[in-house]
């Protein structure tokens, strides 16, 4: 009955899958965090820039902002992250799509973590001296950080799924290997999708449960 | 009629997603569908409508115009087979056949014949019977008007190549033509050509048929090398066991042929692009 | 910390100097960045006014294929939240259930839809109503599509259901039962018709990410939805790939921005409300809405 795994390299295809999650939640929480600083920012144009690129990419589908990252900063722009080959050029290219889309999410979660920081702290610190950058850097993010980690759960899982649309761009994840299995082995559809479905949920129920017993240890009581 | 679509799509997917969450994904039950049956092609025919497939992406072999209607080579054979039969123009009702999904549309009988650029192989005659060949067509690369770098499969080996993923022509340049190419697969030729123009890809590689569609549509832009990669013998695609409507068909073929209709709609549509079209390909099927 | 300004001080003359200077300095970097973007498009020439003007001028192109697009993808988005509804509220009933027979597999059920991508749900409901159904085959996608948006929105509108009822003050359902209604009356008659109103912003938000999602379809598929249509309009205009892929996503953009803007107009129309007990499910407000929004 499972004869026919042999024949393809599913934990090679959910490899990929992972590594690209892996970069993507680091790259979004980057720029995530980026975004929230620039939405709090005292600088109207960075608040309105920060503001209206959320909106754009929160409104578009990541299908088409996966496949004009290829199409568009890649065969168009002739932008090639250093990519040797186009493999890898695709895989870089998805990953900076994810990152683009999904830190509109990251940034979404700070800034309400942002929301339950006390005022007083804030006010404490000016009162000390700091400046906007020390008073987000030292005093507010890292107690907002404490408050969204179940948030941020949220948008990893939702990565981990999410990083299936790499597949539009030829990226060999695990939706790709599935794709091809259904197609090739249309007497087995039932187990080829009990195999990737078991697969995601693997990759994502311990992901939630390890990151909700985070959130809980690291929430600040008040 | 639209409405009760809808509703019937409604009710489907609601059936099938209770039941799926129900059981979890348990054994589905149902056979296949079998509709059409073993009737022959000549005697549907006889009811005054038929179901084509083609392709509807493909310039100068079967597109779909904004007028909401198709046009191309493939287009053309297909009327003057449905003509033969005595099916009118109009009577035709035109549905895109997707390369991998060929076969079981066949199969299944959502399609009478299929008209797709549809080459003749051994693997795809265990499952349908073809009629013809009507067209001899070449796997060939298309370069940019001004780009003379590349003259045959040799100038390959190094060179950034597209084409359509799945497809045999993406397979021979993997694994026979330039194993050292640097080869991206996309979705469609248009998201290839948008490279082509751009300078991103060097050469997009498939029939040299559909080359010749873009090269026409794009004229100073692209051009085809004519580097005769393979042999593709383009057949028309019917049920398997079909000897009276594959005889009907090659009859039809035959007298397109004769007639010069063949000629005239070949120049037409992979004329402009500077493409010889040759001798018609003798019935062999 | 409601106003973001309480992270700085009133800017003072040396501080508004230097916000200037950060100003000019974001702007022109930002500039820089369009400059190039315009300027590497403009001498491949996918600025060419050919390329762009049959949007304006041939009607035929919104006609022929931008409108039927709209059209599928708000057929399948529309058909998908009105099946997912009633199955996300049956599952976010049953889960709430006082028996654990009821509430165990109904939660995993939910669970196990949440966790697998909707790509893979799509492609298996089109595999399956290819090999067990006669649906036709123009006809598939669109019953594939629907599928596995209903599977993957019906779990998460279920979780919404849930926390719109858990929303609830406790004392709805102490008066309820304290006037002797069983729990069946009290959930239709007490708990569920003031959850909707509470949830109404949530469900209106996840209509977001569903049309977002049938763009799925197109790639995947072949379903005729909104971005497919960027290859037989660059087949038909000399290859416009780059423009039609703009004018698509400006069209979904503006679509979503709709209905992110119907969402945020009920979330206030329902705080703003003097009847009901104010409860709101905001968009993004529960954890796993949260995690319908990132899909």
């Amino acid at each position: 009955m499972f004869d026919f795994l042999s024949e393809y390299d599913v934990l090679g295809a959910f490899w990929v899958t992972v590594q690209l999650t892996f970069f993507s939640a680091i790259g979004s929480l980057i720029w995530g965090t980026i975004l929230a600083g620039m939405r709090v920012s005292p600088v109207p144009l960075m608040r309105g820039f920060a503001a209206s690129y959320i909106n754009l990419m929160r409104n578009t589908p990541l299908t088409l902002i996966i496949l004009a990252c290829s199409l568009g900063l890649n065969q168009t722009l002739g932008m090639t992250l250093a990519g040797q080959n186009f493999e890898q050029q695709n895989y870089r290219l998805a990953i900076l799509g994810f990152v683009a889309y999904t830190a509109t999410f990251v940034c979404e979660s700070i800034r309400s973590g942002i929301n339950t920081v006390p005022v007083g702290q804030a006010e404490a610190a000016r009162a000390l001296g700091l400046g906007f950058t020390q008073v987000l850097g030292i005093v507010v993010l890292p107690q907002a950080f404490r408050s969204v980690v179940g948030p941020l759960a949220s948008v990893l899982i939702a990565l981990t799924k999410n990083t299936t649309i790499a597949s539009t761009i030829g990226v060999a994840e695990a939706s790709l290997l599935m794709s091809e299995m259904i197609e090739n082995e249309s007497d087995k559809i039932f187990l080829v999708f009990a195999i990737f479905a078991l697969g995601f949920v693997i990759l994502t129920l311990p992901t939630g449960l390890l990151l909700g017993w985070v959130a809980k240890k690291a929430a600040v009581k008040r | 009629m639209r409405f009760s679509r809808v509703l019937r799509v409604g009710a489907v997917v609601a059936a099938t997603s209770l039941a799926l969450a129900a059981c979890g994904g348990g054994n589905g039950g149902g056979g296949g569908g079998d509709e059409g049956g073993n009737e022959s092609l000549v005697s549907r025919a006889e009811s005054g409508r038929l179901t084509v497939g083609i392709k509807i992406d493909q310039p100068g072999l079967g597109l779909q115009t904004p007028d909401g209607g198709y046009e191309g080579f493939d287009v053309d054979v297909a009327k003057y087979i449905a003509k033969e039969l005595g099916v009118e123009e109009g009577d035709i009702e035109f549905v895109e056949t997707p390369s991998a999904q060929r076969e079981n549309m066949i199969e299944k009988g959502d399609v009478d014949f299929i008209v797709a650029s549809y080459s003749i192989t051994d693997e795809r005659k265990q499952k349908v019977d073809f009629a013809g060949p009507y067209f001899l067509a070449h796997q060939d690369l298309l370069v940019r008007a001004d780009d003379n770098s590349i003259q045959g499969a040799e100038d390959l080996n190094g060179k950034k190549l597209c084409s359509v993923r799945g497809s045999t022509s993406a397979q021979n340049v993997k694994e026979d033509f330039a194993k050292d190419a640097d080869l991206q697969e996309y979705a469609g030729y248009s998201e290839c050509l948008t490279g082509l123009e751009n300078g991103a890809v060097d050469a997009l590689t498939t029939d040299d048929t559909i080359l010749a569609g873009y090269a026409a549509q794009n004229p100073g832009k692209f051009k085809l090398v004519g580097a005769n990669l393979s042999d593709e013998n383009y057949g028309v695609g019917l049920k398997k066991g079909d000897t009276e409507g594959r005889t009907a068909i090659n009859n039809a073929i035959k007298k397109m042929q004769d007639s010069g209709e063949w000629k005239k709609s070949a120049e037409k549509w992979f004329g402009p692009s500077g493409y010889q079209v040759g001798e018609p390909p003798a019935i062999e099927q | 910390m409601s106003a973001p300004s309480v992270l700085y001080d009133a800017p003072g003359p040396k501080a508004k100097a230097r916000n200037v200077g950060y100003t000019i300095a974001f702007l022109v970097a930002l500039a820089a960045v369009i400059w190039w973007v315009l300027a590497t498009m403009a001498e491949k020439g996918q600025l060419d006014g050919e390329k762009w003007s049959p949007f304006v001028t041939d009607g035929r192109i919104w006609t022929t294929f931008i409108l039927p697009g709209v059209q599928n993808t708000l057929i399948a988005a529309g058909l998908s939240i009105l099946i997912a509804l009633p199955i996300g509220a049956l599952f976010g009933i049953l889960r709430l259930s006082d028996h654990v027979w009821v509430r165990w597999p109904s939660a995993t059920v939910v669970e196990f839809f949440r966790a697998v991508p909707v790509l893979i749900l799509m492609f298996f409901a089109n595999e399956f109503y290819f090999n067990f159904t006669d649906i036709a085959s123009d006809q598939r996608p669109l019953y594939a599509v629907v599928t596995g948006l209903v599977l993957y929105n019906g779990s998460v509108l279920a979780e919404v259901v849930r926390a719109g009822i858990l929303s609830l003050p406790k004392g709805q359902t102490e008066a309820a039962q304290a006037l002797g209604l069983r729990k069946t009356q009290t959930m239709t008659n007490v708990l569920l018709p003031q959850a909707v109103t509470a949830m109404l912003p949530a469900i209106v938000s996840q209509i977001v990410v569903i049309v977002k999602d049938t763009a799925l379809g197109g790639a995947a598929l072949g379903f005729a939805e909104l971005l497919s249509r960027i290859r037989p309009i660059s087949n038909n205009y000399g290859q416009n790939m780059i423009a039609t892929l703009v004018i698509v996503a400006v069209i979904f953009i503006v679509l979503n921005f709709i209905i992110t803007s119907a969402a945020s107009w009920l979330e206030k129309w329902n705080r703003q409300r003097k009847k009901g007990t104010g409860a709101v499910v905001a968009p993004g407000a529960v954890d796993d809405v949260a995690t319908g929004q990132a899909v």
